[in-house]
């Protein structure tokens, strides 16, 4: 079943056809990678998958991007669609606050009050995200504190304490450590059970080894788009060949 | 970009085109122990097998150092899996031509008591598999690749006209019984030689195709 449906989309920032003519679906409870040398396009579709592009000044995007059916440029409330679509980014952007206060941030903003309620949330989301065992002593402690990795982890548990549907990825394990990308990569392939995730990710071993399904991008095309074991054993087309096997890009 | 990568990538390709040819030396002096009764034809085979094991070992190394190395994905991933499925059929090549150089060692003290045609006929086929099967993984010809794998059935053919000979043989007169069986097992040996020639010609249609299918087995 896809979540998300992408048709004839095309993506302009001023002059610059940055996204062109895309035509992809994705599949729920999947995880799906974006792959492609930088300057592709795969973290701008990303960012217009939440409407993230909306402020970026000149940005015109036509075509049809839908969720679950809905279009999302239409009459869909962003911030619902953000509360649906939630987003973890490259670097670690904890807030500066408690760890239970990052967590719950998001619950509250969306009318959430009672704080037994919110304790179990927190707990909850924690859990989740793999990281309570690390932080239930830590709680009122300054998420600032944490180690990248903890941080990184934080994010993902806050962006899943508002029960999103989809989670995107933009290179989020690219400034971590192993041990603590391997934690990350872990948690994705648990998280894919009841959410549908899509990364964008430099990292082709990484691609391999979470995703479900890989889209390759170039200039700002989607070359191809399989399965990840397609993909990474027989490319259908040469320039996928190519960037995978490190011979351009 | 990673030219020292398709530097390691041709030197393996040079190594799976040296142990081909030793392999076709193999089998080429073992047939000519066989037809010729030369026992130094058949040393030949024993010499050239042990330069097959160590070349099998050498590239096995070599193939798991490039994938700890390399991480290689694609037409990279095929072309090294393939050649460590390849490199041992190659060795089992090795084995069963000095398997027919031991065979010759004993037999070449009788005469043949019959007409050895449909055995050489084996033997021709199944020497033109195995350099067609490394041929076609030097010029990456999927055609020729799948060629070899339709010519398995003329040398299952032959080993089934090889079998009639030897009846025939042990029917007609009981005392050849022994040199029957050692014919029948040297027959045998060609039959599995074929086999692994279909293999590698097999292994060279997926490093190239991506397909296992193609081979029509």
């Amino acid at each position: 079943m896809d979540k998300f449906q992408i048709q004839s989309m095309n993506l302009h920032y001023g002059k610059f056809h940055a996204l062109k003519n895309i035509n992809l679906n994705m599949q729920k409870n999947k995880i799906t990678a974006f792959i492609g040398p930088s300057g592709c396009g795969k973290s701008t579709l990303l960012k217009s998958l939440n409407r993230m592009n909306d402020l970026v000044e000149g940005c015109k995007i036509t075509g049809s991007l839908k969720l679950d059916g809905e279009d999302i440029y239409g009459n869909m409330d962003v911030n619902v669609l953000r509360k649906r679509v939630g987003m973890v980014f490259q670097k670690a952007n904890p807030f500066p606050m408690s760890v239970y206060d990052n967590i719950a941030f998001g619950p509250r903003t969306h009318g959430v009050k009672n704080k037994k309620q919110l304790d179990e949330i927190v707990e909850q989301t924690l859990k989740d995200a793999a990281i309570w065992d690390e932080l239930k002593d830590r709680l009122k402690k300054s998420a600032l504190g944490l180690s990248g990795g903890q941080q990184q982890r934080l994010c993902i548990a806050r962006a899943l304490a508002v029960k999103p549907e989809v989670l995107l990825m933009d290179e989020a394990t690219s400034a971590l450590d192993p041990i603590s990308t391997g934690k990350i990569e872990e948690l994705c392939m648990k998280l894919k059970n009841e959410y549908t995730i899509i990364m964008v990710t430099h990292n082709m071993q990484q691609a391999l080894r979470v995703s479900d399904y890989t889209a390759f991008f170039l200039l700002g095309e989607m070359i191809e788009y399989n399965d990840t074991d397609t993909i990474f054993s027989s490319p259908k087309e040469q320039k996928t060949e190519e960037y995978i096997t490190g011979r351009f890009g | 970009m990673r030219e020292y990568y398709d530097v390691e990538l041709t030197k393996l390709n040079n190594e799976l085109v040296e142990m081909g040819a030793l392999i076709e030396n193999a089998i080429t002096h073992a047939v000519n122990a066989l037809t010729q009764k030369d026992i130094e034809e058949a040393n030949l085979v024993d010499k050239i097998e042990i330069q097959i094991n160590q070349k099998e070992k050498d590239i096995e190394a070599f193939c798991l150092k490039l994938i700890l190395h390399q991480q290689p994905v694609a037409k990279d991933l095929r072309l090294i899996s393939s050649a460590l499925k390849m490199i041992t059929d190659m060795e089992r090549i090795g084995d069963q031509s000095s398997d027919v150089a031991e065979i010759c060692k004993i037999i070449s003290k009788n005469s043949y008591v019959h007409n050895l045609k449909h055995i050489t006929d084996m033997a021709e086929q199944m020497k033109q598999m195995v350099t067609q099967a490394v041929n076609a993984f030097v010029t990456k010809d999927v055609v020729l690749a799948m060629s070899v794998c339709k010519s398995d059935d003329i040398v299952d053919e032959l080993f089934s006209k090889v079998q009639c000979d030897m009846i025939k043989l042990i029917t007609e007169d009981s005392s050849k019984g022994a040199i029957a069986l050692d014919l029948l097992m040297v027959a045998k040996y060609f039959e599995r030689i074929g086999d692994h020639a279909t293999n590698i010609a097999e292994w060279v249609i997926f490093s190239i195709t991506g397909d296992h299918k193609l081979s029509g087995k």
